[in-house]
């Protein structure tokens, strides 16, 4: 079954997946690697965001990324919300830790169920002028449903990294992950940083969520195979590491990609979670942990 | 002896129900709820008395139910050999994960226990010896007594929420329970005053697994057709969290109040609803009393009395 060939293509498509697993990560390395707030709910936004695109693609035909960037700022909005709902529950009483978890646990459950009542359970995709192309390169075919959303991934990690390296809010952000209280001495109010980070991470899982139905179609309970891919690559990246979860995002593509080609698409599944586990396991600070 | 008598008479009391013989259904709803009391129990004695949030419950009693399943193709098993088979393999898993509480505590175990059930739901599906991907259908034997499986499995689901809870009641009333919630309040202090933190831990996830897996077991024989997707069910997992949150996770009760009353409901609901809304009412339940009512309807009871 072996041949050059197919390995050659079973990397190029992982690495094109890759991209667009950086852009699913990023919110979370935001969220759960910055704020330390274990945002279990993530996944289950991202999939809202692939059925906005649906929807909007069926009804108007519009293309779904552009979907998603011009909802960008009603989940930034909605994002905050959540947050504040959060800290006023769980974060302000220092009970975070267990209950904030279940709390977001029942948000995914509800987000899931609330999709599959409104749209049922089939499987729903989006059309689109790039979706079906590819091009040849030797051999080797790049189909634009994947390179598409490996662009906007990169965009978007390299926006995030500017953003949290250059502006005045993304210093914040990173200051609030390190210490609450010299912010605080600086005259910024942590709790507000806090928001705006998590309604920024809310609002790329809905944007990552129209690439996802780019790729392939979706139904409500996609978000359950996300949980785990998620939270594998911000760890193996080393939690709040942007330039980690790209790497982290590239490997677990090109682990999938070869899996699923070499050994069947229904393992591809396991590798996200065994390299979870592993990770966890042996090396939790991730390979470029703090 | 009190908890045990009260055990029996329980016991006698679904016995008794079972020889009414009423409506058939209501044994098959009621075996579902019995059901959720034992997993229930079981998730809060990790999750409620250690403070340990599993979101692994689909993977033990997934794998009772395949412990079972493969007993039933191996060696045509009867049931009592799969429950206990069921609950002990389950248990073996319960102590896998109560080692990986040595490096990763909070958070971290709960997002490991969650991929624990997709690693092992990929390699039930692989596995075709106990159905793979198309699920398994179970010939059922006729019945040993009762002349109706319903009725058989109802009263044996009694017997173990009633086993369930006398065990939830003897770990939280002695030195075990004290112990686990001194670590569940600071691990580190607990170690400190020289409590067997690891010993209490392993302690701990194994029984937990072995109930989990032992409710699982005669899940094969209750729905006759088995496949991953409805064995690893992500339900079991928001159940397993959203009952004792609801009733209350400090005491025995606490599970067996929320597993009633949302069984009940869901019970219910499924019927005269539909399946899909009533896991919605389950979700906004269990976000609800997270929010409002921390410590459950135990906790808002005591409150209440308090005043």
């Amino acid at each position: 079954m072996f041949s050059w060939d197919l390995l050659a293509n079973a990397v190029v498509a992982g690495v094109l997946l890759g991209g667009f697993y950086a852009a699913v990560s990023l919110g979370i390395s935001l969220t759960f690697g910055l704020l330390d707030v274990v945002n279990i709910a993530h996944p289950a936004f991202v999939v809202l965001g692939a059925y906005m695109a649906y929807m909007m693609n069926t009804a108007f035909g519009v293309d779904p990324i552009l979907t998603g960037v011009v909802l960008m700022p009603v989940f930034f909005l909605v994002g905050a919300a959540v947050y504040r709902i959060y800290y006023g529950s769980f974060e302000r009483r220092g009970e975070e830790a267990l209950r904030g978890l279940v709390f977001f646990f029942g948000v995914l459950f509800i987000i899931e169920v609330s999709l599959s009542l409104t749209y049922g359970v089939d499987y729903r995709m989006v059309e689109a002028g790039y979706i079906g192309k590819s091009i040849d390169l030797g051999g080797v075919g790049i189909s634009f449903r994947l390179l598409v959303p490996f662009i906007v991934g990169l965009v978007m990690t390299l926006a995030l990294h500017l953003f949290l390296s250059r502006t005045f809010y993304g210093r914040a952000i990173m200051g609030v992950s390190q210490d609450r209280l010299a912010l605080r001495l600086m005259g910024a109010n942590p709790v507000r940083i806090k928001t705006i980070a998590f309604g920024i991470g809310i609002a790329a899982a809905t944007l990552s969520g129209t690439l996802l139905i780019a790729i392939a179609p979706v139904v409500p309970s996609t978000d359950r195979d996300y949980i785990g891919r998620v939270f594998a690559i911000t760890v193996l990246g080393g939690l709040g590491s942007i330039g980690g979860t790209l790497v982290a995002a590239l490997i677990l593509g090109i682990a999938e990609s070869l899996m699923a080609t070499f050994f069947g698409p229904s393992w591809s599944l396991a590798v996200s979670f065994g390299v979870l586990l592993l990770a966890l396991a042996v090396r939790p600070a991730g390979l470029f942990g703090r | 002896m009190g908890p045990v008598l009260v055990a029996l008479a329980v016991l006698a009391g679904g016995i008794l129900l079972a020889s009414l013989r009423v409506n058939p259904y209501i044994y098959f709803a009621g075996y579902v709820v019995l059901q959720y009391i034992v997993i229930a129990t079981a998730w809060n004695i990790l999750g409620g008395y250690a403070g340990y949030v599993n979101f692994g419950t689909p993977a033990f009693f997934a794998l009772g139910a395949y412990t079972a399943i493969f007993l039933m193709e191996a060696y045509k098993a009867p049931l009592p050999v799969l429950i206990v088979a069921g609950g002990l393999v389950s248990a073996v898993l319960g102590l896998g994960i109560g080692y990986l509480t040595l490096r990763l505590r909070g958070t971290f175990f709960s997002i490991a226990t969650l991929a624990l059930s997709v690693v092992l739901q990929t390699l039930i599906i692989n596995w075709d010896f106990v159905g793979g991907a198309k699920g398994f259908t179970v010939i059922r034997p006729s019945p040993p007594f009762f002349g109706n499986w319903a009725l058989l499995l109802f009263t044996v689901m009694v017997g173990m929420a009633a086993a369930a809870v006398v065990v939830a009641r003897f770990i939280e009333r002695s030195w075990i329970g004290r112990g686990l919630s001194a670590l569940r309040d600071n691990e580190e202090a607990a170690e400190c005053m020289g409590v067997p933190t690891l010993r209490l831990k392993l302690f701990a996830t194994t029984i937990s697994g072995f109930f989990l897996g032992v409710a699982g077991a005669p899940f094969p024989y209750y729905v006759t057709y088995v496949e991953p997707a409805s064995a690893f069910d992500l339900n079991y997992a928001v159940n397993a969290l959203a009952m004792p949150m609801i009733g209350g996770t400090t005491t025995w009760i606490g599970p067996v109040i929320g597993a009633v009353l949302l069984g009940t409901a869901q019970q219910v609901a499924t019927v005269t609803i539909s399946s899909e809304l009533n896991l919605l009412i389950v979700g906004v339940v269990l976000v609800f009393f997270v929010v409002l009512a921390p410590e459950g309807l135990v906790g808002l009871a005591r409150r209440l009395r308090g005043r």
